[in-house]
């Protein structure tokens, strides 16, 4: 053992003025770092490639193309397009359609965010306060909106709220209520695309709450019910403090969905009657059809724009206690 | 707990309305689509087909190209999921476990992009495409749905997650025993991965099969609609009140992602929480 060391030492101080081990042996390691890094770039490569080309370079020319005049017809030429500086975001802060369209879509998420998330909130804690049997039914029934294509969805839809022999309007007529054509009246269509998008993803804000449910100690249910708390001052003053985060994270998500509504009228109502469901994101997607791509992508940056300034207010008017 | 009995009678009361109200209308939407075109728009409306047939499941598969649409998504779905599932996990990978110059901005970079509304990259991302001349073609479909629904940003930052969560010591102790790189990733970290993998490649494969916009705008003939593509054109116009092929249209878009659901729904269920907590 000593003589085996003493020979190693030996060795490597001879090789030492050379200055040649030193070095290697600084250098071995770096070695293994850059080859590490090679890899680890190596492994970035594929996502980073597709992610440059499909996204970056999309959100990009997309902020470029809302200042200059490019169509349809630019498609195959896009250098060759004019700038035209702020024209287009002056052109729609004038634009009637896009006024309506911000106030349907604000209609549509001031009333849709907290009506979802009520009934999520409402399921979730009936089944997580000890529902044991069907969970897996029930999970599966709440889910399949969630899971399913809105096209399937909307072929049903149709049919529930058809006027004449359509199941809504066929059960208010058993209650000698006559039911209104649902989507064909501006007042109502807008009122059943809301329903119809909470039934459509409560199920999913369901899960969230469930979760975040879970973390909440029953210690604390418990004690507050010693104090003399009913069921309803307990969840008042316990349950939702405690799922603050849980309430920012489902709200910010929720609204930036909702935001982009665009499916609901889209399969449903085509934007109509008389525009009373024609969402941003419809309008977005009508300009891009007329050809007009300077003037979607800048409408498209002013909803990215609300988006985010939407995503800030939320964290700072639900942010957790105590956190800074 | 004496308020114990009614508040759990309650809570069932309100689980079985909500049941009967969200998967009323699909328990409808299968039983109508054997009936006749007649008995669906029937007033008042059946519950049980009266005269049960598959006439609508037949008929919808010789008109509207539905085969074809069918295989479509099917091959859109699988091969989004399978890419989704190899570059986000080697990235995802690179960003838990290895060293690089550069490792944070990527990252920075890629979660991002999160926000940006897909409307956003709409436009540009159809520019690019018709440039590169994908527009009708399975590449057209494929490549940008990389950046669909969970997918993406999505999944690099789900992979990074879980991967963070793995010890060190077994990537350590490979690198001791002389293993390379990708002998480590594939050999000892995607082994231990099945979790986040079987995640993140149903919600993948359930973005890309109900992707809509995007399938609308590109597939610009009728071979290369997806489902929902040819279901929502087939459904306009004057085929609107053909009920009975509709109904039978929708439960062939619904029942294989019910399937893969149903088979998965306990590992679905803990992804969704498990993204939604973090």
């Amino acid at each position: 053992m000593t003589a085996d060391l003493a020979g190693g030492r030996r060795r490597s101080e001879a090789a030492a003025p050379a200055g040649r081990a030193g070095r290697r042996r600084v250098w071995a390691p770096r070695s293994a770092r850059s080859r590490q890094a090679l890899v680890a770039w190596g492994f970035a490569l594929p996502f980073m490639l597709l992610f440059a080309v499909f996204m970056a370079l999309p959100v990009t020319a997309s902020f470029v193309m809302s200042f200059t005049d490019i169509r349809s017809t630019d498609a195959l030429t896009p250098w060759a397009v004019n700038l035209v500086g702020i024209k287009n975001y002056v052109r729609l802060l004038g634009d009637p359609i896009v006024r309506q369209a911000a106030l349907n879509t604000g209609y549509f998420v001031v009333v849709c965010v907290p009506l979802t998330m009520a009934c999520g909130l409402a399921a979730a804690v009936a089944l997580d306060k000890g529902v044991t049997r069907l969970r897996t039914v029930l999970r599966v029934g709440y889910y399949l909106p969630v899971v399913s294509s809105i096209v399937a969805i909307s072929v049903v839809w149709r049919f529930l709220l058809e006027p004449n022999y359509g199941i809504v309007n066929t059960a208010l007529a058993r209650l000698h209520i006559d039911g209104p054509s649902w989507l064909n009246d501006p007042a109502t269509a807008m009122p059943s695309l809301i329903v119809m998008a909470a039934w459509r993803n409560l199920g999913f804000l369901m899960v969230i709450f469930l979760a975040g449910l879970q973390t909440i100690p029953a210690e604390l249910g418990e004690a507050a019910q010693i104090d003399g708390a009913g069921p309803w001052r307990r969840f008042r003053h316990v349950t939702l403090p405690m799922l603050r985060p849980t309430l920012l994270f489902a709200a910010v998500i929720t609204g930036i969905g909702y935001l982009q509504f665009f499916e609901e009228p889209f399969v449903m109502t085509r934007g109509g009657p008389l525009d009373s469901t024609l969402s941003v994101t419809y309008v977005i997607y009508n300009q891009f059809g007329k050809g007009n791509y300077d003037y979607a992508s800048a409408i498209s940056y002013v909803l990215f724009a609300v988006i985010a300034a939407f995503t800030v207010l939320q964290f700072r008017l639900l942010r957790p206690r105590g956190l800074p | 707990m004496s308020a114990g009995g009614i508040g759990r009678g309650t809570d069932y009361a309100i689980l079985f309305v909500g049941l009967v109200v969200l998967a009323g209308p699909f328990v409808w939407m299968l039983l109508s689509s054997f009936k006749p075109n007649a008995e669906v728009r029937r007033t008042p409306p059946t519950w049980w087909p009266e005269r049960f047939t598959v006439d609508n499941y037949s008929e919808i598969f010789t008109r509207l190209h539905f085969p074809s649409a069918l295989f479509n998504s099917v091959v859109v779905a699988l091969a989004v999921t399978l890419g989704t599932l190899v570059i986000c996990s080697i990235f995802g990978y690179a960003l838990a476990k290895l060293d690089f110059p550069g490792k944070r901005v990527l990252f920075l970079l890629v979660m991002g992009t999160l926000m940006v509304p897909g409307m956003a990259t709409f436009i540009p991302q159809f520019v690019l495409v018709s440039n590169l001349g994908f527009v009708d073609t399975y590449a057209g479909l494929i490549l940008p749905g990389f950046f669909g629904p969970y997918a993406g940003p999505f999944g690099v930052f789900l992979m990074r997650q879980f991967i963070l969560g793995l010890p060190d010591e077994l990537i350590d102790a490979a690198r001791v025993d002389g293993a390379g790189e990708v002998r480590i990733f594939v050999r000892i970290i995607l082994p231990l991965c099945g979790p986040a993998l079987a995640t993140l490649g149903i919600l993948t494969f359930l973005g890309s099969w109900n992707n809509f916009l995007w399938p609308l705008v590109v597939a610009t003939s009728e071979e290369m609609y997806t489902l929902p593509v040819a279901l929502a054109l087939y459904s306009v116009g004057q085929n609107a009140t053909q009920y009975g092929l509709l109904l039978a249209g929708a439960v062939i878009t619904v029942l294989p992602i019910l399937a893969v659901f149903i088979v998965l729904q306990r590992r679905f269920v803990q992804g969704i929480a498990m993204t939604g907590i973090k």
